[in-house]
C-alpha cells in the first residue's frame, strides 16, 4: 500500500481505538439526537422549520465545538506521540516524511469529519423516512462548510503540533488560538470595536480573516440572504462579494488557510528535529 | 558503509556532539559505550536522520537526512525505550513489513525464535505487552527484514537469559552477512561477546576507539591466571568452557585465551566480578 494511505489507515485505526474519538462521536451524534428530542424540527425561526431549522442549529453548535475539539485532539495526539518516543521509532522506518505528515492529516480528517457528516446524513435519512421535506441545498452547503472548517482547524492543529515541542505548550497554544478566534466574532470583540468607532475596514478585515466568523456569516446566508442579522457590515460583504461570491469565499478561504497552515507545519516538521 | 565527518549537534546553547569523526566499514560490530549524556542516543538519532546536524554523515554514500528512505531501508533499529504504541501487535508487524517492503512472516518467525508468540498476542495492544515482550517484538521487527546496518540502543536490557542467547545467535547470523552493527550500551560486558570494535563517547567526542581484532595478532595467545575468593560451580562451568583448569583448592584457574577473544573473555569474567580476587593476563606469544 502507498505509504501515505498506509499512514492514514494506521491513524484511522488508532483513532477508532482512542477515547477521544468515542467522546467526539458521542457528542456530535448526541447533539443531533438532542435536537430531535427537543422537537426542534417543529419550531420555526424566520420562516424556517423542519430539517432546515435543525441543521442551522446543528451548524451553530458545530461552530462552537468542532474547532476546539479538532485543535485539542490533534495537538495532543501528535505532540504526545513525539514526546513519548513514538516518532523516534516509527520515523526510523523507511516512510517518507511527506507520506507520514500528510497521511496523518488525511487519516485524522476522515475521522473528524465522518461523524459530523454521518450525523447530518442521519438527520436527512430520518427526514426521508418520516416524510419531512429534505433541504438538499442546505444539507450540501452545510456539509461542505463543515468539511472546510474541519480542514482549516486540522491545518492549524498540524502547524501547532509541528512547532510546539511539548504537549503542554501545544495544547495551551491551540486553546489560545481558538479563544482568540472566538473573541473576534461579531458577537464579542468585533461588536465592541464597532461600538468604539474602529475603522470599518479593520473590523471587516478581521471578520473576513477569521475562519469562524466567515463560517458563521456563510451559515446565516442560506436563511438570511440579506444578512439582516449582521447589521451594517453586511453591506460591505454583499457589495464586495455578492451573495454567491461570499458563499464561495466561505468555502475557499478556510480550505486555503488550512492547507497553508498545514504546509507551513510540514516545512517546519521536515526541517526540524523529528523526535 | 558509514562515514561521519565533523558531526556537530546541539540543543540550544548546549553542544552534545562536537566535531565527531568516524568510519565504519562493512562487517564492523561496534559497541558504543559511554555514560549518560555522552551523546550515544544523539549520534544514533543523527544516523537515523531524525536530527538536524552540522557536518556530514554518509550511510552507503547517502545522507540520512536528505535520502532518509533509501538509508532507512538499510537500517534495523531497536530503541532503548519501547514506544507506547497503542496499535495491536499484528497491525504493528504488518505496518513495519509494509513500509520496509518485507514479509510479515519473517518478523513473526524471528519473534517466535525469541520466544514471543505473535499469534497469541496478535490483537493485544503493543503497549500492554510486558517489557521483555516489547523488546522481543522490536528486535524481531529489526532483524526480520533485509538490513545491512543494525542500530540498537541497549537491546538486551529487558530480555530473559534464554531470549538473550537467541538474540546473540540472530546477531551472529547477521554478522556472517557482513552487516554493520552499532550497539549502544552502558555496559560493555553485555555486548563484549558480539563486537569487534569499542567506541567510547564522552561529552560528544570519541575518547576511545579500540579496534579489538585489528591490533591483535590473530595467532597470539594470552596466558591467564584468575583467582577467586570462593569456589563457585557456575564460574567453574564458564571458565571450564574456555579450557581453564583449577588448582586443587578450586580458587585459582589457569589457561590461555586467543588474542582476538580477549574482549569476549573479559566480558564473561565481568559476570562474576563479585567473585574475582585477582586477574593476570600475559602475552604468551604465538599459539
Amino acid at each position: 500500500m502507498n505509504h501515505l494511505f498506509l499512514t492514514a489507515w494506521t491513524d484511522i485505526l488508532e483513532s477508532l481505538r482512542a477515547r477521544w474519538f468515542a467522546v467526539y462521536t458521542f457528542v456530535f451524534g448526541g447533539i443531533l439526537v438532542l435536537l430531535f428530542a427537543l422537537g426542534l424540527t417543529e419550531s420555526r425561526v424566520m420562516g424556517f422549520t423542519g430539517l432546515s431549522r435543525l441543521m442551522l442549529t446543528y451548524l451553530q453548535l458545530s461552530m462552537a465545538i468542532l474547532p476546539v475539539f479538532v485543535l485539542v485532539t490533534t495537538v495532543r495526539s501528535l505532540s504526545g506521540d513525539r514526546e513519548s518516543g513514538v516518532f523516534e521509532y516509527l520515523l526510523s522506518l523507511p516512510v517518507s516524511l511527506s507520506a507520514w505528515y500528510w497521511g496523518k492529516m488525511l487519516g485524522r480528517f476522515v475521522m473528524v469529519y465522518t461523524p459530523v457528516l454521518l450525523a447530518m446524513g442521519g438527520a436527512m435519512l430520518w427526514g426521508g423516512l418520516t416524510g419531512v421535506e429534505l433541504p438538499w441545498r442546505i444539507f450540501l452547503y452545510y456539509s461542505a462548510l463543515l468539511m472546510v472548517l474541519t480542514w482549516c482547524f486540522l491545518g492549524i492543529g498540524m502547524l501547532v503540533s509541528s512547532v510546539a515541542r511539548s504537549v503542554d505548550v501545544a495544547q495551551g497554544t491551540a486553546f489560545v488560538i481558538w479563544l482568540g478566534l472566538l473573541l473576534f466574532l461579531d458577537l464579542i470583540l468585533l461588536g465592541v470595536m464597532v461600538q468604539q468607532y474602529a475603522s470599518p475596514n479593520l473590523v471587516i478585515g478581521i471578520a473576513l480573516a477569521n475562519p469562524l466568523q466567515v463560517f458563521r456569516t456563510a451559515g446565516m446566508m442560506l436563511f438570511d440572504p440579506q444578512l439582516v442579522l449582521l447589521g451594517p457590515s453586511a453591506y460591505v460583504i454583499l457589495d464586495h462579494f455578492g451573495n454567491l461570491g461570499f458563499m464561495v469565499y466561505a468555502l475557499a478561504y478556510p480550505l486555503l488557510l488550512g492547507t497553508l497552515m498545514a504546509w507551513i507545519g510540514y516545512q517546519w516538521f521536515r526541517r526540524g528535529d523529528l523526535p | 558503509m558509514i562515514s561521519i565527518q565533523g558531526l556537530r549537534k546541539g540543543f540550544g546553547k548546549r553542544e552534545v556532539i562536537q566535531g565527531l569523526d568516524l568510519e565504519l566499514e562493512p562487517g564492523r560490530r561496534v559497541a558504543l559505550i559511554g555514560s549518560n549524556g555522552a551523546g550515544k542516543t544523539t549520534l544514533i538519532r543523527c544516523l537515523l536522520g531524525e536530527y538536524h546536524f552540522g557536518g556530514e554523515i554518509r550511510v552507503d554514500g547517502k545522507c540520512p537526512r536528505k535520502q532518509r528512505c533509501e538509508v532507512l531501508r538499510l537500517v534495523g533499529f531497536v530503541p532503548q525505550l519501547p514506544p507506547p504504541l497503542k496499535m495491536p501487535v499484528g497491525q504493528l508487524v504488518r505496518f513495519v513489513a509494509d513500509v520496509a517492503g518485507s514479509d510479515p512472516a519473517r518478523i513473526v518467525a524471528v519473534a517466535h525464535r525469541l520466544g514471543l508468540n505473535i499469534d497469541q498476542n496478535r490483537h493485544q495492544p503493543f503497549v500492554r505487552l510486558s517489557g521483555g515482550q516489547k523488546q522481543k517484538l522490536l528486535i524481531a521487527a529489526a532483524l526480520g527484514r533485509d538490513t545491512s546496518l543494525l542500530i540498537m540502543d541497549e537491546p538486551a536490557a529487558n530480555l530473559d537469559p534464554e531470549a538473550r542467547g537467541v538474540f546473540f545467535e540472530l546477531l551472529a547470523e547477521k554478522r556472517d552477512k557482513e552487516a554493520v552493527m552499532l550497539i549502544s550500551s552502558h555496559r560493555l560486558d553485555e555486548v563484549a561477546t558480539l563486537v569487534n570494535r569499542v567506541i567510547e563517547l564522552d561529552q560528544g567526542q570519541v575518547v576511545l576507539d579500540d579496534k579489538v581484532d585489528d591490533h591483535v595478532d590473530l595467532n597470539s595467545r594470552l596466558a591467564c591466571r584468575v583467582r577467586i575468593n570462593r569456589p563457585e560451580a557456575a564460574f567453574a562451568r564458564a571458565v571450564g568452557q574456555w579450557g581453564f583448569t583449577a588448582a586443587p583448592d578450586g580458587l585459582q584457574w589457569e589457561g590461555s585465551v586467543a588474542g582476538p577473544d580477549r574482549l569476549r573473555f573479559l566480558g564473561m569474567l565481568s559476570r562474576y566480578a563479585g567473585l574475582l580476587a585477582g586477574l593476570e593476563m600475559k602475552d604468551a606469544g604465538h599459539g
